[in-house]
């Protein structure tokens, strides 16, 4: 019996004297790893999945052009609408905003700029071509059909 | 004993340091979006001139393995429906790795192929002739209405058809194969051999005006 209560007495505390290197660790990770969100996404984002995913390199070639139902829809109705930076554009203005992500590139780079589509799954396929004829115009052919990885 | 009392250098409690990194972790976590640059790549064909109709390109029926999906989301492979896409890309290597009526080159690209890619080529007179340039092509069709992600789907398993016939070439896995950045040498060597004299020859059809706006 004495032998028994003798062990009990240890202490039980656990070392917490590293806690706050490992939570450092775990907070430097994600400071590096952040971006903060420079814009809004005005249309809706649950984009499609896929097996056959290939990641770029380059972040800086890449321009992104949103599309899907806007999420205000009192404002912007319920139709599928394509948004560049911060606004909502038409079609016909594709051409100009390619022209302006062109431009901020180094002369050398500016042939091989992609355009990451990141559409909504639900968008149907006459808006998607609508886009990719105005990217041809623009002469921006490399594109890259954002999706998500699917689990097989 | 007053002096004593200086000697102990102050201590800052360090207790409270790992609720502060805490906050700090939250923070960082909720507002985090690990930016992603997945997808599936594809390269648009060049403008039309106005002025100048598209050249007639002479391709025979069998060197074209056509693709439609309808504003229903519904298949329609080489002229025969189809329920989901879950063959199409063992039936799309088929295809391409007929060799029906192969030429010369081609004679020589079917002798460099690996064992389990030979064994693949029926050599049907009624499919294609061959993957080379001139020879099979992957047609996807679509209406206006079809939604996007039956597209990618379709598109997808297109993709996959020619990555795994690129990952066999080199002894790698499709996963593998699409892993490769070509920054290295030795990674561009393999990409190139493994795409080597079988072009990916997608093309993608202007939609119909059914079923959309």
């Amino acid at each position: 019996m004495g032998k028994f209560s003798k062990k009990t007495e240890t202490s039980q505390n656990i070392p917490t004297s590293a806690l706050p290197d490992i939570i450092f660790m775990l907070l430097f990770f994600f400071m590096v790893t952040t971006v903060l969100r420079e814009q809004d996404i005005l249309v809706e984002q649950k984009l499609p999945q896929a097996t056959q995913l290939q990641k770029l390199e380059k972040k800086t070639l890449i321009s992104y052009l949103f599309l899907g139902k806007p999420k205000n829809t009192a404002l912007y109705g319920v139709e599928p609408r394509i948004q560049a930076n911060d606004v909502l554009i038409n079609t016909k203005d594709i051409i100009l905003w390619v022209n302006q992500e062109k431009d901020k590139l180094s002369e050398a780079e500016r042939d091989q700029i992609t355009i990451s589509l990141k559409a909504d799954r639900e968008v149907k396929m006459g808006p998607i071509s609508d886009v990719q004829f105005e990217l041809r115009e623009a002469d921006a052919r490399k594109i890259l059909y954002a999706s998500t990885n699917k689990i097989q | 004993m007053a002096r004593s009392k200086n000697r102990n250098p102050p201590e800052i409690s360090t207790g409270s340091m790992a609720d502060i990194a805490f906050l700090l972790l939250i923070f960082f976590l909720v507002t985090t979006t690990i930016a992603s640059n997945k997808g599936i790549q594809n390269l648009l064909p060049p403008k039309q001139d106005p002025n100048q109709p598209p050249p007639e390109i002479k391709l025979n029926e069998r060197n074209i393995f056509n693709i439609l999906v309808n504003a229903n989301d519904q298949l329609l492979v080489e002229g025969e429906y189809m329920d989901n896409t879950d063959n199409l890309s063992n039936q799309i290597k088929e295809f391409l790795l007929n060799f029906g009526n192969p030429d010369e080159d081609a004679v020589a690209l079917y002798n460099s192929l690996p064992p389990s890619l030979k064994g693949m080529a029926k050599r049907d007179p009624a499919s294609s002739d061959h993957p080379m340039v001139g020879g099979a092509v992957v047609s996807i069709k679509t209406n206006r209405g079809t939604s996007y992600e039956k597209y990618l789907e379709v598109l997808d398993q297109v993709k996959r058809a020619y990555f795994e016939i690129y990952a066999e070439r080199v002894g790698l896995t499709a996963d593998q194969y699409r892993a490769l950045t070509g920054k290295t040498p030795a990674e561009k060597e393999l990409m190139d051999r493994g795409k080597e004299g079988i072009p990916l020859a997608i093309s993608i059809a202007e939609p119909d005006k059914i079923g959309g706006n």
